[in-house]
Formats: C-alpha cells, sequence, structure tokens
C-alpha cells in the first residue's frame, strides 16, 4: 500500500524530469513565425463572385458588423428566346474587425459559399478605422484560404470552394 | 580575526561580514527565484519562462519585478496594527540572515565559527515562525490569521522532524561546530575506504531525505504550502502586504531556501571539502563547491515542489506526527547502536 503510493510519487518526479528535457511547446511568436491549424479563425475572406447579396450573413451577424450595399442587373438569357435574368451585384461588402467577434455565424450561413474562414491574424492595424476591411481587401484574403484537409471516411462530400 | 589570512581590524571586518552576509540573502534568491522558480519550473511545465527583459533568456526579469516592488506604496490597512505589521518582515528576513552567520565556505571562510553550530542554526531558522505570527495578526485579516495559526502547526510540527534528522549527523561526525561535520566528513572513511571521505549522505541517506523533507515544510513550500494556499486564503499572512515589505517576503522565502540548502549541503554533502583539494585551495574553490552543492539540493526540494500539488492540513500533520518523527526516531536509534558497535 505504502510502496504503491511512493511508486506513485516517484513516476509524478519522472514526469516533471522528463517534461525539463523535452523542447518546450512555447512558441516564440514575434521571433518565431506561428503556425496555426488550417481550421483556425483568423480572417474571413469574401468569394465576390459567389455573391448573390442575399444578405443572410449581414441579417446573421450578432454584432451587425458586417455592411452590404448591392443592386439587382438585367442579364441576357441563358437560352435563345429565354427571358432576362436578374443577378444581384456587391457594390460594397465591409467587416468590421473592430466589432467582429469571431463567431462564424456568417461564413456557416451563407448558402453560395461566398465567405471562407482562413488562419491569417496578422493584420492589427494602429488605427481603429483600417480594421473596416472593404471587399477588395476581403476579396485579398481568399489567397490566404487554405485548401481543405482530407474528410473523415464516410463524410458526405458537400459544397466546394 | 582574520579572512582569507588579511589581518584587519575588527570593526572592518563586522563590517564586511555583515555586508556579506545582507549579500547573500538577495544574491541567493535571485539565484533561486530565476534558476529554479522562473526556469525549470517553467520548462517542468513545458514552458519557456520570461525570455525577454535583460537580452538572455530574460535574466534581468526577477530584478525588474524587485524594481517594481520598491516604487509600489507601502499600503497599512486601518485597522492593522502598524508597528508590529511594519516590523514582521524583517523579523521573517532575520531568522534567514542569521543562519548564514553558522554555514562554512571553506576551512577559513565562515562568519562565526561556534562550537554549537548546527544547534544555533535550527534555533534561528524556527525564529520565522515569529515574524509570520506578527505578520498574520496585525494585519487585521482573517485570512492571514488563518494563514499564520496554519504556518504556526506546520512549522512546530516539522521543526520536530529536521532537527531529529541532523541528531544523526551530529551522532556520526560527534561535533556540533559546522566545520566540523565538514571536516569529520572530508576526513573520514565508509568502512575503511577514504577515497571521497564520507560524505553523510550516503549513511544517512534516511536522515537526508527527512531533512529535505521537513526543510520544505519549514519553507512552506508546495506540496506543504498551506498556510499560503492562496485558492482558498488568497496568498495567507502576506495578502495585506504591499511593495518593499511583500518584497522581503518574498526575498525572505528563497533566501531560507537557499540557507536550508546549504545547511543540507554542509551536514550531508560535505559543504565545502571537495577529495583531493586541501589548504589554500580549498579557501579558493570552497564557495564555488559550496554553491554547485546547494544548486543540487535545492535542484531536489524544487523538483517536488513543482511536481506535487498541496497537501491537505490533517495530511500534512499526519505526515509529520505518524511518519516523519518515527521514522526520524528510529534513524537515531540505528545510527547510535551502529556507532557504539564500529
Amino acid at each position: 500500500m505504502v510502496m504503491r503510493e511512493v511508486k506513485g510519487m516517484l513516476s509524478g518526479l519522472g514526469v516533471t524530469l522528463r517534461t525539463m528535457f523535452e523542447p518546450a511547446v512555447t512558441v516564440q511568436y514575434p521571433h518565431e513565425s506561428e503556425d496555426p491549424p488550417i481550421r483556425a479563425r483568423g480572417v474571413i475572406a469574401l468569394k465576390e463572385e459567389s455573391c448573390t447579396v442575399c444578405m443572410l450573413c449581414c441579417r446573421s451577424c450578432p454584432d451587425w458588423c458586417i455592411y452590404i450595399e448591392g443592386h439587382k442587373e438585367k442579364r441576357p438569357p441563358r437560352r435563345e428566346g429565354g427571358r432576362e435574368r436578374t443577378a444581384g451585384i456587391l457594390d460594397r461588402f465591409d467587416i468590421d474587425y473592430a466589432l467582429c467577434m469571431y463567431c462564424g455565424i456568417c461564413v456557416e450561413v451563407c448558402p453560395f459559399d461566398a465567405l471562407f474562414w482562413s488562419p491569417e491574424f496578422e493584420y492589427c492595424a494602429t488605427d481603429i478605422r483600417s480594421l473596416l476591411h472593404d471587399k477588395n481587401k476581403l476579396g485579398d484574403w481568399m489567397t490566404k484560404v487554405p485548401e481543405p484537409g482530407p474528410l473523415e471516411s464516410g463524410a458526405q462530400v458537400k459544397g466546394k470552394k | 580575526m582574520s579572512i582569507l589570512a588579511l589581518d584587519i581590524g575588527w570593526g572592518t571586518t563586522l563590517a564586511v561580514k555583515t555586508l556579506v552576509v545582507m549579500l547573500l540573502i538577495p544574491l541567493g534568491a535571485l539565484i533561486f527565484g530565476y534558476v529554479f522558480l522562473f526556469k525549470m519550473m517553467a520548462h517542468m511545465q513545458s514552458r519557456l519562462g520570461p525570455m525577454e527583459s535583460g537580452g538572455f533568456h530574460g535574466w534581468f526579469q526577477l530584478v525588474g519585478d524587485g524594481i517594481k516592488f520598491v516604487q509600489k506604496e507601502d499600503i497599512f490597512p486601518e485597522k492593522a496594527d502598524r508597528h508590529v505589521m511594519a516590523l514582521a518582515p524583517f523579523i521573517v528576513m532575520l531568522s534567514t540572515f542569521l543562519v548564514f552567520l553558522v554555514v562554512p565556505a571553506g576551512p577559513r571562510i565562515v562568519v562565526a565559527p561556534l562550537d554549537v553550530g548546527v544547534f544555533y542554526a535550527l534555533a534561528v531558522s524556527s525564529l520565522s515562525v515569529i515574524g509570520v505570527v506578527m505578520a498574520g495578526w496585525a494585519s487585521a485579516n482573517k485570512y492571514a490569521l488563518i494563514s499564520a495559526l496554519r504556518a504556526t502547526g506546520q512549522l512546530i510540527a516539522y521543526e520536530v522532524p529536521l532537527v531529529l534528522a541532523v541528531v544523526g549527523v551530529v551522532i556520526q561526525s560527534g561535533t556540533m561546530s559546522l566545520q566540523g561535520i565538514v571536516l569529520a566528513q572530508r576526513d573520514g572513511a565508509i568502512f575503511g575506504w577514504d577515497g571521497i571521505g564520507h560524505p553523510f549522505v550516503l549513511t544517512q541517506i534516511v536522515g537526508f531525505t527527512l531533512f529535505i523533507v521537513a526543510a520544505q515544510a519549514e519553507l512552506t513550500q508546495p506540496p506543504f504550502d498551506m498556510p499560503v494556499a492562496e485558492s482558498e486564503i488568497v496568498g495567507g499572512y502576506m495578502v495585506e502586504y504591499s511593495g518593499f515589505r511583500f518584497l522581503l517576503f518574498f526575498l525572505a522565502e528563497f533566501g531560507t531556501a537557499f540557507a536550508f540548502a546549504a545547511l543540507a549541503a554542509t551536514l550531508f554533502l560535505g559543504g565545502w571539502a571537495l577529495p583531493g583539494v586541501h589548504g589554500g585551495a580549498a579557501d579558493a574553490f570552497g564557495p564555488v563547491v559550496v554553491l554547485v552543492k546547494v544548486m543540487f539540493v535545492a535542484f531536489l526540494m524544487f523538483w517536488a515542489r513543482f511536481t506535487y500539488p498541496r497537501m491537505r492540513e490533517d495530511q500534512l500533520q499526519a505526515l509529520a506526527w505518524k511518519w516523519l518523527i518515527p521514522i526520524a526516531l528510529v534513524n537515531i536509534l540505528v545510527t547510535g547502536a551502529l556507532k557504539v558497535v564500529f
């Protein structure tokens, strides 16, 4: 009984000693670059051509940090003799990252896969107004969106980038 | 009186000695705080600890913390007993201070070579409990008072195994002078073989273990940190202190750790003695040898500190009275019997 406890205490000492000689998990961030996982919530990127100005993201945003303006345009019919189609065109799509709380509801709710998470996180600013990213800047973040990782076996393939 | 064969007046000698001893506490506390509290603890938890201040691995962090404490306001609660509260950290500090007087760092490097060095060191090291009780009472804070009472109970309980653990060494060396104990270890022999002298840790391993455990409890370090349990009594007797006086408590904690490690190194690891080093060289290398041994003992103590969780109050008392003291008594009995036989 006592021996078992002594053994437990000794193995505890072993754990701390082993950890001491293993390299620490700390990343010295400003000196070394951090490597966040691909699904980390860094910044939201906008794929403008997929957006139909449906306003779902804007309406579902809990702190109302998405500002959208758009208009309708007539597009030629797909087939000869068909009717003209209407398409939503974005005039403005801003996300105010000073307000955003990174809940990701906009990304979840987008029915046309126009919004994506990117693990990029280095976009701090010295001026709060620079945290309002317009649609060009949000479009540029698309280059930072990584390819999604492999699906689990048996997962249903749905949606595309 | 002479230090390193320099003949100087007693006034100068006193001044030099006082200065050396006064420097030892902050210096020891800084080394221990940085090496063990900041770095070793961090790496044992898979962290790096402070890395920025001072440039190289955050070596300046603790000094910077000290400067911060000195800048802070010295706050006394309204209902506090100002004079007692102001005095308490100095009493705690003093007890550490006095231990360093008798710890030898070389054949001639010792502040006060007392004949009853062991007795004296253990007596003054328990003075700190008076400071703790003063701090706890004068703070006019119920947490501080609870903490002071816990500390008193704990320090008294662990004073006993601490003293009993040393008795084995005293029996083996036949002297209570720390210098005499070092010499006994240097000139001794283990069953006729005197290759490395006779460090008492080899024959008094039980006493050494008891001493380390009891010293840990005397320092109120984890796993014996019930008196300063921050999750239930918010920091114990230090809770109302700020600024310089809080810094004194911090320095005293690590200074005392240094003192106990130095005592353990002297009593069990042969102090300044190094096999094959004699005469003047022993004086020159003595402080370094002592420091290395102190760091080794401190490593063992802090290793346990960073590994084990806090013990409950009743477990803590049970460990002292039901385990450590009986083991220490048996150890004395066996040591005495073997001393008579051989």
